[in-house]
């Protein structure tokens, strides 16, 4: 007895040792990306970044003002397409498709869809859009970046709709109510919090996709609000100043990557705060 | 109520109709499938107006089937199906061509476990009200309140109407989904074992309720506990693997029972 409990409290503290040692050795990593990214991306941090546009070659100034705002600004177009797309297509599946063998298949390639490597819908929205609109454009952008969305969406509304308890659908059918506002009244309702926290996830998942812009809005010097023409964007300026031979390019490259990051961090920390509340309730 | 006469005959089933009282919902020849597995046979009853009826057996015997039959519940899921005939006030409801929300605006149910709709306590009554009617506020007011009252939960609740419903006690979530039943105005309403989630108090109460509601609502009630059926109905009908074994006025069946089964599942010896 005495020998079985003595072997099993080794074993059990062996297990425990390897369990803090994988979530250390991850943290680890984690830690030095976020030390060097704040001492290298601080440095450069200053109102010229917020106000001025990225530097030609060998300028020693300028800043990323052209980058944010095109970043911001396909991401909130990207989030705005693919939100409502990933919406419906999420209640189908939760809702009205439950039983229908259509709904398989739907998941099925939305699975297929969520685990895409983000250059492939790049190269996609590349053929689809920009060669036959005759050019990259911010527009294309915002569509590759919807397309990476709305998979993240289907899957989080459809999870989060699940977990709605079918009593209060029952509960909510025999009032009377018809179909569309049990779904719209109480179901989302009930799984709101959860849908907006797919949603701030889904944002901060594109906010810092590189591959599918490389193709599609490319990048651009100036200020350009323009959805028609090439828009510059944080992920595409870094992958181009970092490989430069430019330190000023470099530094600023940097401070592009702590920027998106924090904001990453934001994003999430807001999702966090939703979710905590919706576990209270 | 002595006045009432109980067939015995069961293919017509102890139908309490002596013009006393009209019957508010007559079941005919009723089976009901999930998929290919038949759960209800040939179930023939009445519920009269203005009564309160129980309907008793073991887990799986078909009670709660029969009551989601009522008010079509059951056709939210694909693959179940009913035949025969439900007539309410002589109307067919199994009907495919009839209208389910305003058959449900008239059947009413309230669930075993309490389901209050994720808002205000106020918006979980006023919101069914605003389905069917449209009202100032001050009317709305009116009504809430009047339902609230009806439950007896006016008292408890009146100083926190814009607290959410999830934070109630479970007693209290339960009562509130009686009023939020109550305040659209049906005409029968089903209770599918309102009383199995929450203590001997709430438990009170909710029965105490039921009492008062059959003033002005025909309700059938499915219970585990015999001693509820026994205290809430004036008939009761007792099922047993899919089949209606008897039924009659709850004294009668309680202290007299015409069956063999009956009588062994009313003094426990099986179910």
């Amino acid at each position: 007895m005495s020998a079985l409990y003595a072997a099993r409290a080794r074993k059990d503290k062996v297990i425990r040792i390897l369990c803090f040692g994988a979530a250390a050795f991850g943290l680890t990593w984690l830690g030095l990306i976020l030390f060097t990214l704040f001492s290298k991306g601080l440095a450069g941090l200053s109102p010229d970044v917020f106000t001025q546009m990225t530097p030609p070659p060998g300028s020693k100034t300028g800043g990323l003002a052209n980058a944010i705002m095109g970043s911001v600004m396909m991401t909130v177009i990207g989030v705005g397409i693919g939100t409502p797309i990933g919406l419906l297509a999420g209640t189908y599946l939760a809702e009205y498709g439950r039983h229908e063998k259509l709904s398989f298949y739907v998941r099925f390639i939305n699975d297929i869809l969520l685990s895409a490597p983000s250059i492939v819908i790049g190269l996609f929205i590349y053929g689809a859009v920009v060669v036959p609109m005759g050019g990259f454009s911010g527009f294309a952008g915002s569509l590759a970046l919807a397309v990476i969305v709305i998979p993240v969406v289907v899957r989080t509304t459809e999870d989060m709709l699940l977990l709605v308890p079918n009593q209060l659908r029952e509960a909510a059918s025999a009032l009377g109510l018809p179909r569309s506002l049990v779904i719209r009244r109480i179901a989302y309702k009930a799984a709101r919090t959860g849908i907006i926290t797919g949603i701030l996830l889904a944002t901060a998942r594109v906010a810092g996709e590189t591959a599918p812009l490389l193709f599609t809005a490319l990048s651009n010097q100036f200020w350009n609000a323009n959805l028609m023409k090439t828009m510059a964007n944080l992920p595409v300026t870094i992958n181009n100043f970092v490989q430069s031979p430019y330190e000023y390019w470099r530094q600023l490259a940097w401070t592009g990557a702590l920027l998106i990051t924090l904001a990453v961090l934001a994003l999430n920390i807001v999702a966090r705060l939703l979710g905590a509340e919706r576990k209270q309730k | 109520m002595t006045d009432l006469q109980i067939k015995t005959d069961m293919s017509h089933a102890a139908a309490p109709s002596t013009g006393v009282r009209a019957n508010k919902l007559e079941v005919r020849n009723l089976d009901f499938f999930y998929g290919e597995s038949k759960a209800l046979k040939n179930i023939n009853l009445s519920l009269a107006t203005n009564t309160v009826t129980a309907f008793i057996g073991p887990s799986g015997c078909g009670k709660s089937t029969l009551l989601r039959i009522l008010n079509r519940m059951y056709d939210l899921y694909p693959g179940q199906r009913a035949t025969g005939e439900v007539l309410l006030d002589g109307q067919n409801l199994l009907d495919p061509k009839l209208d389910l929300n305003l058959l449900r605006a008239r059947v009413g149910m309230v669930f075993q476990k309490p389901t209050p709709f994720p808002m205000t306590i106020y918006e979980n009554i006023a919101f069914g009200i605003k389905l069917y009617e449209n009202l100032s506020k001050s009317e709305l007011d009116g009504r809430v309140e009047h339902a609230l009252r009806g439950a007896a939960l006016w008292n408890e609740v009146k100083d926190k109407l814009n607290a959410s419903g999830l934070s109630l006690s479970g007693g209290q979530q339960q009562r509130l989904c009686i009023a939020r039943t109550v305040a659209i105005q049906p005409e029968v309403i089903l209770f599918d074992e309102p009383c199995s989630a929450l203590d001997p108090i709430s438990t009170a109460k909710v029965e105490e309720l039921i009492d008062e509601l059959k003033e002005k609502y025909t309700i059938a009630i499915v219970t585990h506990n015999m001693q509820q059926a026994a205290r809430v109905s004036e008939f009761t009908a007792f099922m047993y693997l899919g089949e209606l074994v008897e039924f009659g006025q709850t004294t009668k069946l309680f202290t007299s029972p015409e069956k063999r089964q009956t009588q062994d599942y009313i003094t426990g010896r099986f179910g």
